[in-house]
């Protein structure tokens, strides 16, 4: 592993090779493109056959395109967390083998045919669930993105980590596949609990960890999934297979992995996670708890400083996501200079509520310094702040919820990074 | 529209009404017996809900909490390197940086009998009883110099404890405090009063992750997972090279790295390994059982050692396949590694730290 590159190298090295690509790309060719005019080995010869690889991953070529995880953060990796290299993606779907994963206890192996879902607590009857029975019920089909709360969370008291991956990798966006928690609440009755405006529901999963989260019933009514699949085909077992809870828009470590309880409660557990952690502690000391919903947030996915520009000028796509817990995104401007103008950019779909939305700038680069920041807006009106907005409310501490626009400074060789700016 | 797209429409709309809609059951599940409801339903509310009978102290909790706890938390409670601090910080969530302590922070008491009884010891968790349970909150709580050593904790005394930060939390207030100021139409052009500046820049820090090394390898097709895991060992061996022999098998190895997660909250292995809550392992494998400087052991164990015990590879599979089976009074709170792949791999693993 020693031969390989660091990054910093590679940027370099890569930029270098962009700028001579460049050459060749703007001017007329001098002489004729071997890749052309020679056959190649793969023109003549046979490529593998089927089944050379039953289920298949990426190609080698695109090796670098993988989930990274920061190991100063944490004290171990079972509990921990890695990135999604969003800089490297496009389009909206996070394939589930490079989505990031968060565990507190490490990712189980549970079987199908070991799982069972109980709801308790205030119900009718108390059910237990086999994996079987579900696949029974009703199921529906959604795309959400699942964001952790800590995401953007080291840059809170300045620009920290290098890369889109890095700052804003702790999301992912799949379509799921499953059957209403409204479903299975009704299939164990609630006549018993009596005026749902003030019960709960307390899951927890069947890990070490159980990640004890407390739910109102109003959410768990609307639109949160029992779901066993993902962008087509089961959950992987970083991401809780058999079964995990989805919970639309809200931060993920309510997304319950492994889920195997719900229990219909008349007030909130207060577990560790919605008590120590995953509560937002303001300048003045006071903390925020139940900051459940992700808000509106974006940021420029390329050029980043994992992608830099390797063209030189000419035309330049520039590319980002945008999503919001409160809805769908309406629209996301850009800007070049840190903030001073902004233009509208193109989203690629219209947005829909809760998911990632992409959107696109085609401009022309004339090879000056950029400050490229993006700026989301959702169906409720909401403006993604700055980061001095953020931090005149909630001060330095907050560790969740960091929604700020992002700044990559561009600079004229196409390298990108990481800053603040006044 | 289908009918139960219609049905479930409906349902919505009347989601929150103080009467629930009556939905057409499916018939699907069974009841829950109460033992498996009992077994399962371990949650402590924060009114105390859940509170088992039991007791304990904070001078029965520091012995427990020497032993289970204090490998990654500290001998008081003042948590070592990245391992949370469950102690001190008292009146500093306002600074720069808050220290957020059980002591400091924590607005319920029941949260942290709910998380240490449910969630810990690391990597054994569910193991303590109730007694242990409330004598290590007892403990946690003596080191936040919140309660004195002879207060016996218990459902009784549990609300006489009074938590420093119970009244430190409001509801999110976003809606209120943000959403008003953080909408309408945004600014387009000329939005800075003045031109803009770089004020800080991330590769002055220098903190973000190289693309290098293992975890990169970790995502490479197979058969160079093996090669890029086998490494650490690899280069452990090097510094032993009586040990590297045709026989040391590096992709069992990297297998037993991995079968070593469930080991590591209890023992250290490489340079600059210390005892914890269980003996350093290098050198283990073939060595004299007992013979670790500095480590306290079992009667149990110091009496087979006496007796000669060697750990052979095959009397290592043993003790780890049913630990207290093999050594009946072993210190060792483990259940086991029941298949024997994992008992060979973690053994190999442990050569690669000399033998």
């Amino acid at each position: 592993m020693t031969n390989k590159p660091s990054r910093r190298q590679f940027l370099t090295s890569s930029v270098a090779a962009g700028a001579a690509a460049t050459m060749a790309g703007t001017a007329n060719a001098q002489t004729p493109d071997p890749l052309i005019t020679e056959v190649q080995e793969w023109a003549q010869a046979f490529g593998d056959g089927v089944d050379e690889t039953p289920y298949g991953l990426p190609i080698k070529f695109e090796d670098d395109v993988v989930r990274r995880n920061v190991e100063w953060l944490t004290a171990d990796t079972v509990s921990s967390i890695n990135f999604t290299p969003i800089h490297a993606l496009d389009g909206t779907i996070t394939p589930q083998g490079c989505a990031f994963e968060r565990h507190h206890s490490g990712a189980i192996e549970l079987k199908k045919s070991d799982y069972r879902l109980m709801i308790n607590g205030l119900v009718d009857t108390p059910l237990v669930f086999t994996y079987a029975d579900l696949e029974r019920f009703p199921r529906e089909n959604h795309v959400y993105f699942c964001e952790c709360a800590a995401n953007t969370g080291m840059e809170w008291a300045g620009a920290q980590l290098n890369g889109a991956q890095f700052t804003h990798g702790m999301i992912h966006n799949m379509e799921y596949t499953g059957v209403p928690l409204r479903t299975l609440l009704e299939e164990a009755g609630l006549d018993t609990a009596g005026d749902l405006k003030d019960k709960w529901v307390f899951v927890e999963g069947a890990d070490a960890s159980s990640n004890g989260r407390s739910i109102p019933m109003e959410k768990a009514l609307d639109d949160c999934l029992i779901a066993f699949k993902a962008n087509g085909e089961a959950l992987r077992k970083e991401h809780g297979y058999p079964v995990r809870l989805v919970v639309p828009g809200w931060e993920g470590n309510m997304w319950v992995k492994w889920i195997r309880r719900i229990e219909v409660m008349d007030g909130p557990v207060e577990s560790r996670e919605e008590t120590s952690k995953y509560t937002d502690t303001l300048e003045d000391g006071t903390s925020r708890k139940w900051t459940w919903t992700m808000d509106a947030k974006s940021v420029v996915t390329s050029p980043s400083p994992q992608s830099p520009i390797t063209h030189g000028t000419g035309p330049l796509v520039i590319s980002g996501l945008a999503w919001s817990g409160n809805g769908a995104i309406t629209r996301v401007d850009v800007s070049k200079d840190g903030g001073m103008t902004w233009e509208t950019a193109r989203l690629a779909k219209e947005g829909e509520s809760k998911a990632l939305t992409r959107f696109y700038l085609d401009t022309e680069w004339d090879g000056s310094e950029m400050m490229l920041q993006s700026r989301a807006m959702d169906e409720t009106g909401y403006v993604q702040p700055t980061k001095t907005q953020l931090r005149e409310v909630r001060g330095l501490n907050s560790i969740y919820h960091n929604n700020c626009i992002q700044t990559w400074l561009v600079r004229s060789n196409g390298e990108a990074e990481n800053v603040e700016v006044s | 529209m289908s009918k139960f797209l219609k049905s479930t429409a409906i349902l919505a709309a009347l989601s929150l009404s103080a009467t629930p809609v009556l939905a057409e059951k499916m018939g699907l599940g069974r009841a829950a017996l109460p033992e498996e409801v009992a077994a399962w339903n371990g949650e402590i509310s924060a009114d105390g809900t859940g509170l088992p009978e039991g007791s304990g102290d904070a001078i029965v909790g520091e012995e427990i909490f020497a032993t289970k706890c204090a490998a990654c938390h500290g001998d008081f409670a003042e948590g070592i390197d990245n391992w949370p601090k469950l102690a001190g910080g008292a009146d500093t969530l306002d600074h720069d940086d808050p220290l957020k302590t059980v002591g400091s922070y924590w607005p319920y008491l029941s949260t942290a009998y709910d998380y240490i009884k449910r969630s810990m010891p690391y990597g054994n968790a569910g193991t303590l009883t109730d007694d242990e349970t409330y004598a290590i909150v007892a403990y946690i709580l003596y080191s936040n110099d919140l309660i004195e050593d002879d207060f016996v904790l218990s459902k009784e005394t549990f609300f006489d404890v009074e938590m420093p930060n119970a009244d430190g939390f409001i509801v999110d207030d976003r809606a209120e405090a943000e959403y008003a100021i953080w909408s309408g139409e945004p600014c387009m052009e000329n939005c800075k009063p003045e031109p803009v500046k770089v004020t800080m820049r991330a590769m002055v820090l220098d903190v973000t992750p190289q693309e290098e090394g293992e975890e990169e390898a970790a995502a490479e097709p197979v058969q160079e997972v093996v090669v890029a895991q086998a490494e650490p060992a690899a280069e452990e061996g090097a510094a032993e090279p009586v040990v590297v022999t045709a026989a040391f098998d590096e992709a069992l190895a990297a297998e037993g790295e991995k079968v070593f997660r469930k080991c590591k909250s209890c023992h250290q292995v490489g340079e600059g390994a210390k005892n914890r809550v269980g003996p350093i392992l290098n050198a283990v494998v073939g060595a004299d059982a007992g013979a670790v400087d500095g480590f306290k052991y079992s009667k149990a164990l110091m009496e087979m050692a006496e007796g000669g015990l060697v750990w052979s590879e095959a009397e290592l599979a043993a003790f780890l396949e049913k630990p207290k089976a093999y050594m009946k009074g072993t210190k060792m709170s483990f259940a086991g590694l029941k298949k024997e792949e994992d008992q060979l791999a973690v053994i190999e693993y442990l050569k690669s730290f000399g033998n």
